[in-house]
């Protein structure tokens, strides 16, 4: 994944060459253009840093497709998803299911990662805002499906047992990088990018596939 | 066995359906109160008061040169008010730069007044010289109330502008891989219980964007667009954009063009 970086300044490099030899208007030079803009338009605030505006390979692909309006190809989307699926960590117990009491907090909780949050502080998962998950909070976004009754729906009963542990792990690999299962997915990739630390992601899983949970009661 | 199975189905499914339906009446009283609750908002806009205070800056002499803003050219010709807010941004042929209300009002300000442009722009939202920027937007917004959005799209920048903003809109980035479309892409979506409006086309586009400068009652200020395009990258969890910034006008053009024929609401009332 690392070396499918790019970054704004290789923008501006090759700026200067498309705009010696080809049309004002060519996407190319568009591109180049409003890679000027954000370099000059965006400063580090906080804990919000300039780096954050390089794109991976993943994102690079999926703007340029949501610009022209063209979803990506099936053999470009399974090369995505087959590099984000090679980054997802399994637990090094073994451990996928943990409280699903913590991962509702989690859930519950929005907040971190902005210029105004601190360095350190945990972060939240910020799930409700995109997606319904337990049936009594009735304040959720409908940005994401409906994962009300997630586990119940897809038949877990035991979330150890072997039937189950498919769906388990798609879930852990879901929360940990969305981009392993769909390229363009509009979910972060919250264990990949930092956001929920192992023991997090645990939690949330927990809160999904838990029959004691509310999601499945 | 099998019949079992499929009664077991079929009550299952029919639980599903109760508490879909259960889920849809409570999302809809909740939704309704929403509304109930704009509409009393409606009744008294205190951005009515940043108006006034707008109108007395936009004439009063002050800066290094004694000069009021009367003969800030906004795109229609200098002085001329009514009707300009429709038409930004668009390009100007003296900064030879598409501008936005903000940035233009910071370019009057600095060649007829005298103030210092850069230093305004690095000032916080909310303070000092910011404050006055607050009225001045309110009161030139208020001055094209109902009318219907038209951003010339005829000079090269301005075409450039539309398309950078459109790059900017999708650009997915941060740790969130968020972009502006992760939100204001689709039809009928909300973050929570907030309805969000799809700005990639009409009705969303005119009623987003035409909305700002806007008095925010949970904060009792009023947000000028820039502010408002700022605390969304805030949220996308990106890094700082600059105010009146190449990058904060290129939307400002993909937004108010995606609106056209939309009407203006600006100073509007929100939450």
């Amino acid at each position: 994944m690392s070396k499918a970086n790019w970054l704004p300044i290789a923008g501006i490099a090759s700026s200067l060459i498309v705009l010696g030899c080809a049309s004002v208007d060519s996407s190319a030079n568009l591109d180049a253009l409003t890679q000027q803009a954000v370099a000059s338009s965006f400063r580090d605030q906080g804990i919000a840093k300039v780096d954050r505006l390089q794109q991976d390979e993943s994102n690079a692909a999926c703007s340029a497709a949501d610009v022209a309006g063209v979803p990506l190809d099936a053999k470009r989307s399974a090369a995505i998803e087959a590099a984000n699926l090679k980054t997802v960590q399994w637990p090094k117990d073994g451990k996928l299911v943990g409280d699903w009491r913590e991962g509702e907090k989690i859930a519950q909780n929005g907040r971190g990662m902005t210029w105004t949050d601190k360095a350190g502080s945990a972060n939240g998962g910020n799930c409700y805002n995109c997606h319904q998950i337990s049936k009594e909070e009735i304040s959720f976004g409908t940005l994401g499906p409906s994962l009300y009754n997630y586990g119940k729906i897809r038949g877990i009963t035991d979330p150890g047992s072997a039937e189950s542990k498919a769906i388990v792990e798609y879930t852990w690999g879901k929360v940990w990088n969305a981009k392993a299962y769909n390229a363009c997915s509009g979910m972060p990739r919250f264990g990949h990018a930092g956001i929920l630390t192992e023991a997090q992601v645990r939690d949330v899983v927990a809160l999904l596939v838990d029959p004691k949970s509310p999601v499945n009661r | 066995m099998r019949q079992t199975n499929r009664a077991g189905k079929l009550a299952f499914s029919a639980v599903l359906a109760l508490l879909a339906s259960a889920s849809a009446v409570a999302q809809k009283s909740t939704a309704d109160g929403i509304a109930e609750y704009r509409e009393m908002l409606q009744d008294g806009n205190p951005a009515e008061l940043f108006e006034m205070k707008g109108e007395e800056l936009w004439k009063q002499r002050r800066g290094p040169k004694n000069a009021s803003l009367e003969q800030c050219d906004l795109g229609k010709g200098p002085g001329v008010v009514k009707g300009a807010f429709v038409e930004l941004p668009r390009y100007f042929a003296d900064t030879a730069k598409v501008q936005d209300l903000e940035s233009r009002l910071l370019t009057c300000m600095e060649k007829q007044q005298g103030l210092d442009a850069k230093k305004i722009a690095a000032t916080p939202f909310g303070k000092d010289e910011q404050k006055n920027m607050e009225g001045l937007v309110a009161w030139i917004a208020s001055q094209s109330k109902g009318m219907a959005f038209n951003l010339p799209q005829t000079h090269v920048q301005e075409k450039q502008a539309y398309e950078m903003g459109k790059r900017l809109f999708f650009m997915r980035g941060g740790p969130h891989d968020f972009a502006c479309a992760s939100c204001h892409g689709a039809d009928g979506k909300r973050i929570r219980l907030q309805d969000l409006p799809n700005l990639t086309k009409n009705p969303g586009a005119s009623e987003g964007f035409g909305a700002w400068p806007a008095y925010r009652v949970s904060s009792g200020e009023l947000w000028s667009m820039q502010r408002r395009l700022n605390d969304c990258y805030r949220q996308q969890r990106f890094p700082y954009p600059g105010y009146a910034s190449d990058v904060t006008v290129a939307l400002g053009v993909y937004m108010g063009v995606n609106g056209k024929d939309g009407k203006a609401t600006a100073p509007s009332i929100k939450r």
